[in-house]
C-alpha cells in the first residue's frame, strides 16, 4: 500500500489537446483576453501551449506581469528574456499605490502584501486594460478549494467569484457570454497535475527558472520555512544567521514569502524522481496558504488568483 | 504528435451515490491506496479526524481529503463537482466527484458529460434507491456506457455474499432497461480499503478484480465516432501567405489529400497541410488540436464543420433531443435562448415539449415548462441550419448548452437524437415584389410600432389616436390589439409564462407579415418579457421596429382600473395578473419613452406621432435592406 509511481505519459497529448482547445476558444470568444504570467514553471508551460495554440501566427493573446517588487531576482531576468524574444506581447503592472506606502512582506506580512500588491494590483491592471478574459496557470489538484473551479470561471464587474453561482461545464462547450464590465477567468491546465507539468516541460524540452534546480543557496531558517536572501532588502532577525544550502524550489512567488525544499536535484530527470518519492505536497512551501484552513477560498472570493 | 491509444491514455470517471454511501471514503480511500497522499496532508487529515470524530477510535475519516469548500465543510455534504486527479504505474486518472444530494443533479450531469466510465456506489444496507436509478439514468443519458458497482459497507451486513448477489442482480436489470452496455460489479468496504486498492480478507469468496484494477483497465474510448469532422474554431490568418482553420478533431481521421467539406454549406476542398507546431502531420485523429489548410480560398469561419467529403455531417434546423433544464427560471417553449453546439452558436427556440421525463422511474410526463433539474424530451428549432451528429456517435456535434439571453446563464445541456424534416421539406419562395416595392406603393416606409405597459396604462387608447392621426395623414396601417387578438388567433391561450410567451411570438409574427405587407402596424400588447420583445425585434430589420414604452406606475393603472381587472386580481379572482402576481420587466432602451404621468393620451399620441413622422414618410431608397 501506498506504493508510487511516476506515471505514464501517454496521456500528455491529451492535456495539451485540451489546453490548446481552451486558448483557441478564448482567442475567438472574448473582445480583449491576456494571459496572466507569474514566470513559475506553470506559466512556463501555458506560455507554450499559447504559442502551439496559434502557431504558426504570434499569439493574439497579451502576457501580464503583475510585479510585487519582491520576486526573485532570477525571476525577473528570466521575464525579461521571455520579453526579449519578442513573439508575445509582455506587460507589467505594478501597484504603484501599494509601493508608495512602501508596503513589504517583511514589515506588513504576508496577508497585507499580497492582497495589495497582487490582489489589489491584478484588479487595477484588469481595469486599467479593460481585460475581458484572464487565463491563469491554476490546476485543480493544487489546492482543496481549486478542485471546484470552472475552466472558465465567471467574476463580477467587482472581480469576485461566487462559489454557490458557478456556471456548469458539459464537454468542451464553454459558455463565454458576459455582459460589459465582467470578466471570467479561464485556467487552460485545470486537468494538470504537478507531475503533468513537470513531465511535459521534460518531453517539450520548456525553459524554467533555474531556481527550480537545486544549488547551494544563501538561506535563512525563518518560522520553519527555508527563506533565501535574494537581496539586501532582507534584514536578519536576532539570533540568525545566513547559511548555504543546496536547496531548490517548488513554486515560486515572492522571496520572502516563498520556502525552499533540502534537495539534491539539479536535472530534469531529478526532479521528477525526487517527486515520485515526495512525502509533502506542493504549497507547502507557501507562506500565504497557512493562514486558517481554506483560506485560498475566502483570497479568491476577493479576487486573489 | 504520437495518435492517441485507446486504452493506455487518461480515464475520465465520476462516482455517483447517495447521501451516506460512502462515497467521499471510498474516493478518499482511493486517493490513499494509490499513493496520492502527501505527508502534509496526512498530518492534517488525521488532526481534522481527531476533531471533527473525538468520540471515535482514531481511525482516519478519508472524506475529509476530498470535501473541499467551507460550506460543504459545515453542512457535511458535497455540493458541488470536485475533479480528483491520481495515477497509478499503469495510467493517470481524472475523477468528477458528483454530488448526491437531490438538487444538484446539474452536476451530476456534468460531471458525466466528459466521463467514459461511471462508479456508482450502493450502500450493502440500503440497496438500490431511487437515486441510483436516477444517477444511472443520468449517466445513461449523458452517454456513459460502462458502470462499476461498488456495492459498499459490506462489513455493515455481515459480509454476507447474498447480500451482494441480491443487490447486483437488480442492478444488472436496472442497467439493461437503461441501455448501459458494461456492468462490473465488487463490494467493498471502503473506510478499510478492502478491495479498493487490495484484495479483502473479510470477501474471500469475492475473486475479482479490485476497484484500482478494473479502472486500470477499463476502456477509455467506449464511443469513438467513425467519420472525419473538425468544428473551426479559430482562422490562423497571420498574413497573405497562411490561411488555416484551427480546431480539435471530434470524430474519425484527416490525412492529406483528403477531400472535405465545410458544412452546413457544400464547399469542397482538399487538405494540403496539417500544421501543428513543431512541423506538418501526414495525419491526425479524434481528439487533437490541429490547423487545417485547404488547397484553395474557401469561405469557412468559426461556428463552421468541416467533415469528410464522401461522409458528410446531416445538416438541419429542427431536432428531437433531451434537455436537462438547469436554470433557477423555467424553461419557457417558444422562448428565444442561445444554443451552443460545438463551435457554434445560433438562435433557437423549444418549440414543444413531447413529455418530461421522471428521472427516478423513467416515466413519461406531461409537462407545459420544465423546472430546475428536470429533464425532458424537446423539439427544438434554430434560426439557421447547422451541421450535427446524433449525441450517441458523438458528443461534440449532439451535445449543445442553452444559455439565457438576459441572464447569460447557462439554463441547459441538451442531447440531438435525430433530426425532424420539416425544415427541409418547406423552402423559402422567392418572390418578386418584396416589401420596399410595396411599401413604396403606398407611399411610406413599412414599420412596427409596439407599445408596451402595464395593463391600464394607455396603450391602446394612445395606440389608437396615433393610428388615426396617421391614417388622416394618408398611411395605411393596421392596429393590433393583444385583447382582441386573444379573441381570435390566440384562443387557445391563456395568461400562464408559456402561454404569454407563445401569444406574444404569434403576435410578432402576424406583425411581420403585415410590415412585410408594406403597412405601419402598430401593436398594443403588454408583452411583460423583455427576452420575448427582444425576439419580436430580431424578426424585423433595423431600424423597423419601435418599441414604444407606455410607462404608468402600477398605482395610477390600479386607480385608473377601466376594466375593474386591478380589483378582481386584488381579490384572487385572476391569477397571474401582470404587476400583481406576474412580473413585468421594463424595457432597457425603448426607442420611445412616455412617461403619463400629469399628461393626456392626446398629448402623448402626438409626441408619438412626431417621433414617427420622420421616419416612415421618406420613400424607401434603392439599397433599403430587405
Amino acid at each position: 500500500m501506498n506504493a508510487r509511481f511516476a506515471p505514464r505519459t501517454d496521456h500528455l497529448d491529451e492535456l495539451e489537446a485540451e489546453s490548446i482547445h481552451i486558448f483557441r476558444e478564448v482567442a475567438a470568444s472574448f473582445r480583449r483576453p491576456v494571459m496572466l504570467y507569474s514566470i513559475g514553471k506553470d506559466s512556463s508551460v501555458l506560455l507554450h501551449l499559447l504559442r502551439k495554440a496559434f502557431y504558426p501566427a504570434k499569439s493574439p493573446i497579451p502576457l501580464l506581469h503583475v510585479d510585487t517588487t519582491w520576486k526573485f531576482r532570477e525571476m525577473i531576468a528570466f521575464r525579461d528574456q521571455v520579453a526579449a524574444q519578442g513573439d508575445v506581447e509582455v506587460l507589467v503592472h505594478i501597484n504603484e499605490d501599494g509601493l508608495r506606502q512602501g508596503i513589504s512582506p517583511l514589515t506588513h506580512g504576508a496577508t497585507v502584501h499580497t492582497d495589495v500588491m497582487k490582489t489589489q494590483g491584478l484588479k487595477q491592471a484588469l481595469d486599467k486594460y479593460q481585460f475581458d478574459a484572464a487565463i491563469g496557470g491554476a490546476r485543480r489538484d493544487e489546492e482543496k478549494s481549486r478542485a471546484k473551479e470552472r475552466v472558465f470561471s465567471f467574476r463580477n464587474a467587482q472581480h469576485r467569484w461566487d462559489p454557490k453561482h458557478q456556471r456548469p461545464e458539459f464537454w468542451h462547450t464553454y459558455n463565454t457570454q458576459i455582459r460589459k464590465g465582467e470578466s471570467v477567468r479561464v485556467f487552460p491546465i485545470s486537468n494538470w497535475t504537478e507531475m503533468d507539468v513537470w513531465q511535459y516541460i521534460r518531453r517539450e524540452n520548456i525553459p524554467v527558472v533555474p531556481l527550480y534546480f537545486a544549488k547551494p543557496r544563501p538561506v535563512v531558517a525563518r518560522d520553519g520555512a527555508l527563506i533565501m536572501v535574494d537581496d539586501e532588502r532582507f534584514t536578519l532577525r536576532e539570533g540568525e544567521q545566513v547559511e548555504t544550502r543546496m536547496v531548490r524550489f517548488r513554486t515560486l512567488g515572492c522571496y520572502p514569502l516563498t520556502g525552499a525544499v533540502e534537495s539534491t536535484a539539479g536535472t530534469l530527470d531529478e526532479i521528477i524522481d525526487e517527486m515520485v518519492e515526495s512525502r509533502s505536497s506542493e504549497r507547502q512551501g507557501r507562506v500565504i496558504d497557512h493562514d486558517p484552513t481554506a483560506s485560498m477560498e475566502r483570497k479568491k472570493q476577493e479576487g486573489y488568483f | 504528435m504520437a495518435a492517441l491509444d485507446a486504452n493506455q491514455g487518461l480515464l475520465r470517471f465520476i462516482t455517483c451515490g447517495s447521501v451516506d454511501d460512502g462515497k467521499s471514503t471510498l474516493l478518499g480511500r482511493l486517493l490513499y491506496d494509490a499513493g496520492m497522499v502527501p505527508d502534509d496532508q496526512l498530518a492534517a487529515l488525521e488532526r481534522d479526524s481527531r476533531k471533527l470524530h473525538a468520540e471515535a477510535d482514531g481511525g482516519l475519516d478519508f472524506a475529509l481529503l476530498t470535501d473541499g469548500l467551507d460550506a460543504e465543510r459545515e453542512q457535511g455534504i458535497t455540493i458541488d463537482v470536485a475533479w480528483r486527479y491520481f495515477h497509478t504505474a499503469r495510467r493517470s486518472f481524472i475523477v468528477a466527484d458528483c454530488p448526491g444530494h437531490e438538487q444538484y443533479t446539474r452536476n451530476m450531469a456534468t460531471g458525466a458529460s466528459n466521463a467514459d466510465l461511471a462508479v456508482v456506489l450502493v450502500d450493502a444496507r440500503k440497496g438500490l434507491l431511487p437515486q441510483t436509478r436516477r444517477h444511472t439514468y443520468i449517466c445513461s443519458l449523458l452517454g456513459i456506457r460502462q458502470v462499476v458497482v461498488a456495492v459498499n459497507k459490506m462489513d455493515l451486513v455481515g459480509c454476507d455474499e447474498a447480500v451482494y448477489r441480491g443487490i447486483t442482480e437488480a442492478y444488472r436489470e436496472l442497467a439493461r432497461t437503461l441501455g448501459i452496455a458494461k456492468v462490473d460489479c465488487l463490494p467493498v468496504i471502503a473506510p478499510g480499503g478492502d478491495n479498493v486498492g487490495t484484495r479483502s480478507a473479510r470477501l474471500p469468496w469475492y475473486q475479482g478484480p479490485t476497484l484500482l484494477e478494473l479502472l486500470e483497465s477499463a476502456d477509455a474510448t467506449p464511443a469513438r465516432a467513425e467519420d472525419f469532422r473538425m468544428p473551426v474554431q479559430w482562422v490562423n490568418r497571420p498574413d497573405q501567405s497562411f490561411r488555416g482553420y484551427a480546431g480539435t478533431i471530434c470524430g474519425g481521421r484527416v490525412s492529406r489529400g483528403d477531400e472535405v467539406v465545410v458544412q452546413p454549406g457544400v464547399q469542397r476542398a482538399r487538405i494540403e497541410r496539417i500544421a501543428v507546431a513543431g512541423g506538418d502531420l501526414e495525419s491526425a485523429g479524434e481528439g487533437q488540436a490541429v490547423t487545417l489548410c485547404f488547397d484553395r480560398e474557401l469561405d469557412a469561419s468559426r461556428g463552421d464543420v468541416i467533415a469528410d467529403a464522401l461522409r458528410p455531417a446531416p445538416v438541419a434546423d429542427q431536432f428531437a433531443c433531451h434537455i436537462v433544464w438547469l436554470g433557477d427560471n423555467a424553461l419557457l417553449p417558444n422562448r428565444t435562448y442561445w444554443l451552443k453546439i460545438g463551435t457554434r452558436t445560433v438562435n433557437a427556440r423549444v418549440m414543444s415539449i413531447k413529455h418530461k421525463v421522471d428521472v427516478n422511474t423513467q416515466a413519461k410526463l406531461a409537462a407545459r415548462h420544465l423546472s430546475l433539474n428536470e429533464v425532458g424530451y424537446c423539439t427544438v428549432g434554430l434560426d439557421e441550419t447547422i451541421a450535427f451528429e446524433p449525441y450517441a456517435t458523438n458528443r461534440t456535434l449532439g451535445g449543445f448548452i442553452l444559455v439565457d439571453r438576459q441572464s447569460n446563464a447557462t439554463v441547459a445541456c441538451g442531447m440531438l437524437d435525430f433530426a425532424l424534416t420539416r425544415a427541409a421539406n418547406v423552402h423559402w419562395q422567392h418572390v418578386d415584389v418584396d416589401k420596399s416595392v410595396r411599401g413604396a406603393s403606398m407611399g411610406q416606409r413599412p414599420l412596427c410600432l409596439w407599445f408596451t405597459g402595464l395593463s391600464g396604462a394607455g396603450k391602446s387608447t394612445i395606440a389608437n389616436l396615433v393610428e388615426k392621426r396617421l391614417h388622416a395623414l394618408g398611411h395605411h396601417t393596421y392596429l393590433l390589439d393583444g385583447d382582441n387578438v386573444r379573441h381570435g388567433i390566440n384562443k387557445d391561450l391563456g395568461f400562464t409564462p408559456e402561454d404569454r410567451v407563445e401569444n406574444i411570438r404569434r403576435i410578432g409574427e402576424v406583425a411581420h407579415l403585415m410590415v412585410d405587407a408594406g403597412l405601419i402596424v402598430l401593436v398594443s400588447a403588454i408583452s411583460p418579457y423583455r427576452s420575448e420583445r427582444r425576439s419580436v425585434r430580431e424578426l424585423f430589420d433595423e431600424g423597423e421596429f419601435v418599441e414604444v414604452f407606455v410607462d404608468t406606475p402600477l398605482a395610477e393603472c390600479e386607480q385608473r382600473d377601466p376594466k375593474g381587472l386591478y380589483r378582481k386580481a386584488r381579490a384572487g379572482e385572476i391569477r397571474n395578473f401582470t404587476g400583481i402576481d406576474a412580473p413585468y420587466e421594463q424595457p432597457e432602451s425603448p426607442e420611445v419613452h412616455l412617461q403619463t404621468a400629469g399628461l393626456r393620451a392626446e398629448q402623448l399620441a402626438e409626441q408619438v406621432t412626431a417621433q414617427l413622422l420622420e421616419r416612415i414618410v421618406e420613400p424607401a431608397d434603392d439599397d433599403y435592406p430587405v
